[in-house]
């Protein structure tokens, strides 16, 4: 068992997990935002499909993923005729497709998280002059900031053991789209026990510690 | 000749558990203290959160020291942040992410400010001393009491210097042995600070104590309004005064009885 099997793909997940934590999160607050605050026709409808990816299997979502952002796909061949870059089998397509599957994690507590915080606490900063977004960057968010940490954490932790949705857009390549999870399937395949049990404890490792710090933020503040 | 303070004439249907009534209310305050009284569900919050902006009335008009805030005859609709008016919610709205003294200076500190600059802090500092909050810039609002939260909040509004002060149920959080004080102590603030105030409560020690005028608010509509700058204050009379708004608030309770038992259908909660 050398170094580079098992630095190589972690190295690698925590740039695919990270990214997809920093997409997922942007979209998931917007969107968690929006539906907290505004009433519009179809609110509920709109929440059922943005939970969609939690429910679904991720390579019915990499298969949709792929359809899209595939050569032919509308996006995929927007993106290689404007930019010529190709999503898949990259490590951006891995992200891309991590990022669709940890969204409604971010979301979902998002949600939760805006729709806990006091509407008094926002009118009052209205009352005392400030602007939407001056209210939300400094009331609203500074409120909700722990709920939608947690669902961070959750996100980057799922990301991390993305498997289905990842290798159907990004496959498995070594040292490019080779994710932990995939390079575990990959060592069993062939027989490398060593290496599976290695990169399993790791990867286990990694979870549980992100599962105890989310735990421990979304406990309520110490106040008396 | 008296300036007029707060005009206010607005019209809404509120709608509350499947029920429906008419907000119909219109009354001017010229003096420097004006108190509605009311039962609960007569439509007083709605009035003061209008007047603040953060209810939107049908139709009708608001003005505060002769400036126009609401018209919807002319399309007039200035935002809560523009309205330069001062809000003390019932329980007092401290924001629970910030210390005092970031609470204090939060309405004059812009959001790309990570902290106040040196005349803001100045500023600061004068009103916790004024307050009698010194030492206590760093607390966070849940360490505090209910009298201190009371005056966090009002040097929080009035270092915007606003054109008037609106007051939700002011001492309903507090003590009842603090209450007492409490009026003292705002009556004083606001001869200090010269600012109008508007006060809505259902606690008749409240009129008796800080109105100068009176408006009794029911079912939505203004029962009467009432100059009470004439009875006596606060001197061996004050009995007598105390009796006399007793009496009025009773005269009102009774046609309000009437009134319920002619329209029990309209009763809100």
């Amino acid at each position: 068992m050398s170094s580079q099997e098992v630095l190589v793909p972690l190295l690698l997940t925590l740039k695919v997990a990270g990214w997809a934590t920093f997409g997922a999160t942007v979209a998931g607050v917007l969107v968690a935002f929006a539906l907290a605050r505004l009433r519009f026709p179809g609110r509920e409808v709109l929440d059922a499909m943005m939970t969609l990816p939690m429910v679904m299997p991720p390579t019915v979502l990499g298969y949709y993923l792929l359809v899209l952002v595939g050569r032919r796909g509308p996006i995929g061949a927007w993106l290689e005729s404007t930019f010529g870059i190709s999503l898949v089998f990259t490590w951006q397509g891995a992200a891309i497709a991590a990022a669709v599957v940890a969204f409604p994690l971010v979301y979902k507590a998002a949600r939760a998280a805006f729709e806990g915080v006091e509407r008094q606490y926002e009118q009052a900063a209205r009352i005392l002059g400030k602007s939407e977004t001056a209210v939300f960057l400094q009331v609203t968010l500074p409120l909700a900031w722990r709920g939608i940490l947690a669902g961070m954490m959750l996100a980057f932790a799922r990301a991390m053991g993305e498997f289905g949705a990842t290798l159907m857009v990004a496959g498995s390549l070594p040292g490019k789209t080779q994710t932990l999870s995939i390079a575990v399937y990959e060592a069993v395949q062939a027989g490398r026990d060593d290496v599976a049990n290695f990169l399993v404890i790791v990867t286990s490792a990694v979870c549980i510690a992100v599962l105890l710090a989310s735990g421990r933020l979304l406990r309520p503040a110490a106040q008396g | 000749m008296n300036p007029v303070h707060i005009e206010v004439d607005i019209h809404k249907t509120l709608r509350s558990s499947g029920r429906e009534f008419p907000l119909d209310v219109r009354f001017t305050c010229d003096d420097e203290r004006g108190v509605i009284f009311g039962p609960s569900g007569a439509g007083k919050s709605v009035t003061l959160k209008a007047i603040a902006g953060l209810e939107t009335p049908e139709r009708g008009r608001i003005a505060v020291a002769g400036r126009v805030l609401f018209d919807s005859s002319t399309g007039v609709d200035v935002p809560a942040r523009e309205r330069g008016v001062a809000y003390l919610f019932q329980d007092y709205a401290l924001f629970p992410h910030l210390t005092v003294a970031q609470n204090i200076g939060f309405g004059v500190r812009h959001w790309w400010q990570r902290r106040h600059s040196a005349e803001l802090l100045r500023r600061v500092d004068e009103l916790m001393e004024v307050f009698e909050l010194r030492g206590l810039g760093g607390a966070r609002p849940w360490q505090l009491s209910g009298g201190q939260k009371q005056r966090v909040a009002l040097a929080r509004a009035l270092i915007r210097r606003p054109a008037v002060l609106l007051l939700d149920e002011p001492f309903a959080a507090l003590d009842p042995l603090l209450r007492d004080r409490m009026r003292d102590e705002l009556l004083r603030t606001r001869e200090a600070f010269k600012v109008p105030m508007l006060v809505i409560t259902h606690d008749p020690e409240d009129v008796s104590a800080l109105a100068q005028t009176l408006v009794i608010l029911e079912h939505g509509r203004v029962e009467r309004v009432t100059d009470l700058k004439g009875l006596p204050y606060r001197d061996e009379q004050g009995r007598a005064r105390q009796e006399a708004i007793r009496g009025l608030l009773t005269d009102a309770h009774r046609e309000i009885g009437a009134a319920r038992a002619r329209a029990p259908m309209q009763l809100v909660k």
